[in-house]
């Protein structure tokens, strides 16, 4: 099935409603319909409001699907994959104000009087052909490191993490604004009539952690079926979706049956089209019954692929579970795939907590993208992994030669990208040595963006929606893709 | 049909496709329109045909903003547009009555792509009809028109209607009016039962109990529909209704939100609310209290309680946050509901920069800013973990209620609480300077402005003091050409499903205009002439024969008119988040009426605060614990809300998530929906509780499916529907007999206690029970 057919549908003036008054209604028309047109059924939430101008993808995309191994908190790019051996050579010694620069401080560090600098307890080892630098807290990450695109010039306005995270999953800092999922969902359609386009698996680590919001996963003022649906560990994985003990699936099929009767009577009462689209969603509901389990049932993995993302990948609710999940929904046409992992957020004791952390994500994360390459899936399937910020390069609160925490830091800050489009083996921007500023290649939030939307096959500066008289992106005003990370 | 009245119909219909195309401010401008199915009307109009589409496709450069407009030319103001162009002496962008030699006519049907306008890289492109229109209007002499929702309205003469018989008030006979102006005919009237339903759910967002339907509904003709009203007015179950309307307006919740998402004391505030609609406050004082209560001569505690409105926005426990941007941001939100929720204007937009399409300039916004900037408050006044250590909710300035005010002047709070509660409330103890702030950044101040309104709107007048009650003032004048209408819009919207400004969040240039722009300017002034009466204007709808139509929809009429912009039929929609799960409450006879107190907690599938949560030690909101008892049964206005994650029975159903002030809440059709109502543990107990009860009173089959049909859908079943659910009831007792575990089970559900006798049969009752439920009928009001 075409992807783009709703916007199709809209922009050539098609709508449901015309759609019947074209046609005499049987219920016959109307199950063909729903096969045919996917989305059709589905109600503009919010009639009044624009619709994209022209028909997307608006050229030939290069990943059909994201998945995004969020990681909340805000994971420190020197300990990770900034290699810094300047800040070890200068541990403790101030942060010179000539590389702070008036940079805003948290409210944790403002009342600092010194920013001793520290360098990562982590050593680093060089992978690759290109002998890119990676700590040993990520080594499975490291074997990957020629399948990846490391991006070490990322920046962003936010110091906090409610703006920092709503920023990066919606384009804004401030609450509202529909998330990226539900812009991908709303510019390129479902490819999968039972389940959602858009996903969300959270997961939580050992380490310092901070809240999630489902406003993360809003569809903000797009229709709400854009939204994203939290797929849940345990008995109920979508909400509602398990029937009441003492009701079997063909007792199911029959009182739909009977729903579906009484409300054909009434529509040749009221002939209100709703009423059919409100049958084609509880058939839709029928199916999801179905095929949530299924694809969410790790049963019939071999167990050289549980062996690929680790022992956890069996413990349902773990990272490496929603890794395995991930691809799972991924094979079955899901179109963005967000998880989301808590437990970053080191302000001390980082050493301890981030190797923690890196044991939890380190394997499953390297797993899934070579479990998707020996699939062939890696080249349409883009993998994304990062968190909302960085973390300074001084200690925060006094420097003490055996433990230490790092604060929020905008500036700069690195995420990879794997497969979808991207090239392979790469790393790209630079910061200074001090690993406090960007000194090459900066890539801003909107830029990142702009990519995503672009190998996604989207202009994203024509993916827009009207609402409030206003024309909305994702970018905003802003946002250049970044063709140098592009294959 | 003969075939003079065929072609009448054929006209009437292009026509009609014509207007209706017109008044909505839709976007398709892919898809070009060929002129000769739109007709151009005969006299344009620059409100309501030409600057829908120059605002929208010239403002954003040639519009108000000041820093954005390309090559000097600005087209929103008369003297701008008319004046020789600057980079183009001797030119004119337009030159009434003379379109060949206007350069705007020029550029717009221009090919040239470095000559065309909209220049192509914007995105926008006109469409031919509206190249002809903005054409035709140049060549009628290029008038301009003050915005319409800045002109006070004034009660225009009834309009003349053709059938004398039909109007059953005055706002028939503007509807009436534009009906046969293009040939539609009003629809029956509904049934009395549907009319009943309609109404009591309309005024007080709950179904009629049986009872209540025979006491009004005398015979198929014969009801007593006034006193029908009356009755529903005048139960406190009105005052909840509008309350649950109001807390989106002022985005009530009981967390703080952002990331931490603590607990925070403000149902004292909504209780108020509450009170207030059932007293019948009149809404210039409803408003009055609410912003400025606190600066009244004298201000007693109640009216200081009011001022809750402005503090019920989220605030941040995050440890770290810089002080000044968050104080910053609720300063914003303040003065943005204003915008949104009162005056229906997107004040927001002026915040980084001047309006690009209303005359609300960047210094317009932070003069409202001003009112609202000098209350003694923090960014960041106590983190979640302090807060979790508190003895009380609520951050600075606050009012306490304790036993003694609780017995006094606040008797109206269901209040029960041993320790004293503590309510967030306005205060301006803290004058600062109010500086614009460039880009609209809190650490990026520029020029200082003193206090004030958008002079656009109406004046602020030298008498009013330059604080938040002067802006009250302001709000509540009758000359105030915004206030009145926006909420007699919204009212209609409350009962017809949208306002006669679709948009009701949206009075401005990129608003839609008024399907009937005379109807909504006689209500508003009707409103403001009768003492800004809610009970009165609410009457005055539901009297109306516009509002008592059936709703059910003649395939002609679904072609002619399908949104229903004419009201030739009565509304019909899915009901709200909180009236649906109050509808299975009160039909199953589970409902608990109690008004107000602390919010409740009823069922909610297990884990998912515990899921998201930022670690046990953050604030007391980290995990979900039911209630238990009658507060499991309480109506869903009460249920607590938290904006990090709200009930997700409510979100499902489109509930806004209370960040931000929400005055129109989409009505969307899922399938999420579908299992929600299918496997709602609240839904599911109100099925069997309802199947105990009927299963004792009838003895034979049909007699308790028709008892479930009068109880659910509050009307008897037709034949076929009977038979079919008489036959889908003997089906299940079959199952039920042979396998009673499956019985047990099934009826095991919710924690109510069970009275069945007969496992088999309630069972089988609660599969029919369960059916009806599903139905687009119960969750719809027509």
């Amino acid at each position: 099935m075409a992807p783009n057919d709703e916007l199709m549908n809209e922009n050539l003036g098609i709508n449901r409603r015309h759609f019947f008054s074209k046609l005499s209604v049987g219920l016959g028309t109307v199950a063909l319909g729903s096969l045919m047109i996917p989305g059709l059924f589905d109600r503009r939430g919010n009639q009044y409001a624009g619709i994209p101008e022209f028909g997307v993808p608006h050229f030939a995309p290069k990943a059909k699907r994201i998945i995004y191994l969020f990681q909340a908190g805000a994971p420190s790019q020197l300990e990770s994959f900034d290699y810094k051996p300047l800040l070890n050579e200068r541990m403790g010694e101030d942060l010179p104000e000539s590389i702070r620069g008036g940079q805003r401080l948290t409210g944790m560090t403002a009342n600092q009087d010194k920013f001793p600098l520290v360098g990562s307890f982590a050593g680093f080892k060089q992978y690759g052909k290109n002998g890119t630098w990676i700590s040993d807290y990520f080594p499975h990450i490291g074997k990957i490191v020629d399948e990846i695109c490391l991006v070490k010039s990322m920046h962003t306005e936010a110091i906090n993490h409610d703006p920092a995270i709503t920023f990066f999953q919606t384009g804004n800092q401030n609450s509202g604004r529909p998330s990226m999922g539900a812009w991908m969902s709303y510019g390129l359609g479902n490819e999968n009539q039972n389940l959602p386009s858009f996903v969300v698996l959270t997961s939580r680590g050992k380490g310092n952690s901070q809240g999630l919001y489902s406003k993360l996963w809003s569809s903000g003022f797009l229709d709400s079926k854009h939204q994203g649906v939290l797929l849940r560990s345990g008995k109920d994985p979508v909400l509602y979706l398990n029937d009441p003990d003492g009701v079997s699936r063909k007792d199911k099929r029959t009182m739909l049956d009977n729903i579906a009767a009484l409300n054909n009577e009434h529509y040749d009462r009221v002939h209100d089209d709703e009423i059919q689209s409100r049958i084609a969603q509880y058939e839709m509901a029928y199916r999801m019954q179905m095929s949530v389990p299924e694809v969410m049932d790790i049963k019939k993995e071999p167990e050289s692929v549980i062996k690929m993302y680790g022992a956890e990948a069996l413990i349902p609710g773990t990272f490496a579970a929603n890794c395995l999940q991930a691809r799972r929904l991924a094979e079955n046409g899901v179109r963005f795939i967000q998880l989301y992992h808590q437990g970053w957020d080191q302000h001390g004791n980082l050493p301890n907590e981030m190797s923690k952390q890196a044991m939890d994500v380190d394997q499953a994360s390297a797993a899934l993208v070579l479990d998707l390459k020996q699939r062939g899936m890696l080249d349409d399937t883009l993998v994304i992994w990062g968190g909302e910020f960085g973390r300074t390069n001084y200690c925060q609160g006094r420097f003490r030669p055996d433990n230490y925490g790092r604060d929020h830091h905008p500036r700069s800050f690195s995420i990879w990208m794997a497969g979808g489009g991207v090239k392979k083996g790469i790393s790209y921007g630079e910061t200074d040595e001090f690993g406090y500023n960007i000194i090459q290649n900066p890539v801003h939030i909107h830029d990142f963006h702009a990519t995503l939307l672009h190998l996604m096959g989207i202009d994203h500066e024509q993916l827009i929606y009207k609402y409030q008289g206003r024309r909305f992106r994702l970018t905003d005003v802003a946002g250049n893709v970044v063709n140098d990370i592009i294959a | 049909m003969g075939l003079r009245q065929y072609f009448l119909l054929i006209v009437s219909l292009v026509f009609l496709f014509g207007v209706v195309w017109l008044l909505l401010p839709d976007d398709r401008e892919g898809s070009s329109f060929a002129g000769s199915r739109q007709d151009i009307p005969d006299e344009i109009s620059f409100n309501f045909h030409v600057k829908p589409i120059i605002s929208d496709k010239c403002f954003a450069c040639h519009g108000p903003d000041a820093n954005k407009r390309k090559a000097g030319l600005r087209l929103d103001d008369e003297a701008g547009a008319k004046s020789e162009l600057v980079e183009n002496p001797g030119k004119y962008a337009i030159i009434p009555s003379e379109p060949d030699q206007s350069e705007l006519i020029a550029r717009i049907f221009s090919d040239d792509e470095n000559v065309m306008m909209p220049p192509p890289d914007s995105h926008l492109q006109l469409s031919d009809l509206e190249k002809a229109i903005l054409k035709k209007w140049i060549d009628q002499g290029a008038a301009y028109e003050l915005h319409w929702s800045f002109v006070p309205p004034e009660k225009s003469a009834l309009p003349i209607v053709k059938d004398k018989d039909w109007p059953q008030n005055e706002i028939d006979f503007f509807i009436l009016n534009a009906m046969e102006k293009i040939g539609l005919s009003p629809s029956l009237p509904a049934s009395k039962e549907k009319l009943i339903r309609r109404l009591s759910l309309d005024i007080t967002g709950l179904p009629p109990s049986v009872g209540e339907l025979h006491r009004f509904v005398l015979s198929v003709d014969e009801i007593k529909y006034e006193e029908a009203i009356d009755y529903y007015l005048n139960k406190p179950a009105y005052g909840e209704h509008l309350t649950r309307d109001w807390l989106d307006v002022a985005r009530y919740a009981d967390s703080h939100g952002y990331q931490d998402d603590s607990y925070r004391t403000m149902w004292p505030w909504r209780d108020w609310v509450i009170h207030a609609f059932n007293e019948n406050m009149s809404y210039n004082q409803f408003l009055k209290w609410q912003i400025a209560g606190d600066l009244l001569p004298d201000a007693n505690l109640e009216q200081i309680m009011a001022t809750g409105f402005n503090r019920n926005h989220p605030i941040t426990q995050e440890g770290g946050v810089i002080d000044e941007e968050y104080r910053s941001t609720y300063v914003s939100d303040r003065t943005n509901t204003l915008g949104k929720g009162i005056l229906g204007l997107t004040l927001e937009c002026a915040k980084c920069h001047d309006h690009k399409y209303d005359l609300i300039s960047q210094k317009d916004y932070f003069s409202m800013y001003a009112f609202f900037n000098n209350v003694n408050e923090k960014g960041l006044q106590m983190d979640a973990v302090q807060a979790k250590n508190r003895k009380y909710y609520a951050d600075a300035p606050f009012i306490t209620i304790d036993d003694e005010r609780a017995e006094g002047i606040f008797s109206f709070l269901n209040y029960s609480d041993t320790v004293p509660v503590k309510v967030m409330v306005m205060n301006d103890s803290a004058y600062r300077e109010t500086h614009v702030l460039s880009r609209g950044e809190y650490n990026a101040p520029a020029d200082i402005v003193e206090a004030s309104t958008p002079a656009i709107v109406m004046e602020f007048d030298e008498s009013y003091p330059k604080n938040r009650l002067g802006l009250a003032q302001w709000l509540t004048d009758n000359k105030n050409p915004l206030t009145a209408r926006v909420y007699v819009n919204r009212l209609w919207a409350l009962v017809f499903g949208k306002g006669i400004v679709t948009t009701v969040e949206d009075f401005g240039n990129q608003g839609a205009l008024p399907t009937h722009p005379e109807l909504l300017d006689w209500l508003a002034v009707d409103f403001m002439e009768h003492g800004w009466d809610i009970k009165y204007l609410l009457k005055k709808i539901v009297t109306s024969a516009t509002y008592q139509q059936s709703s059910a929809m003649p395939p002609e009429k679904k072609k002619s008119d399908p949104e229903n912009m004419y009201y030739a039929r009565g509304p019909r929609y899915r009901l709200g988040a909180e009236e649906i799960r109050d509808y299975m409450l009160a039909t199953s006879g589970l409902l608990h009426g109690e008004i107000g107190g602390p919010s409740v907690k009823p069922y909610q599938p297990p884990g998912l605060w515990e899921e998201t949560n930022a670690g046990g030690n953050r604030g007391i909101l980290t995990s979900y614990v039911p209630d238990t008892g009658d507060k499991l049964y309480r109506r869903s206005l009460y249920t607590f809300w938290k904006r990090t994650l709200p009930p997700p029975s409510m979100a499902i159903f489109d509930a806004p998530n209370r960040d931000l002030c929400e005055v129109r809440r989409q009505k969307t059709n899922t399938p999420l929906q579908a299992l929600a109502l299918q496997n709602d543990e609240q839904i599911l107990e109100g099925a069997r509780v309802l199947a105990e009860n009927i299963s004792k009173g009838a003895s034979a089959s049909q007699e308790a499916v028709q008892a479930m049909f009068q109880h659910i859908l509050l009307r008897n079943p037709t034949d076929r529907e009977l038979g079919r659910m008489v036959d889908y009831f003997d089906q299940n007792m079959e199952i039920f007999s042979k396998e009673s575990d499956k019985a047990e089970k099934l009826i095991a559900i919710g924690e109510h206690a069970s009275h069945a006798s007969d496992t088999a049969k309630t069972a089988a009752l609660m599969m029919v029970a369960q059916v009806l439920y599903n139905l687009d009928e119960t969750i719809t009001k027509e």
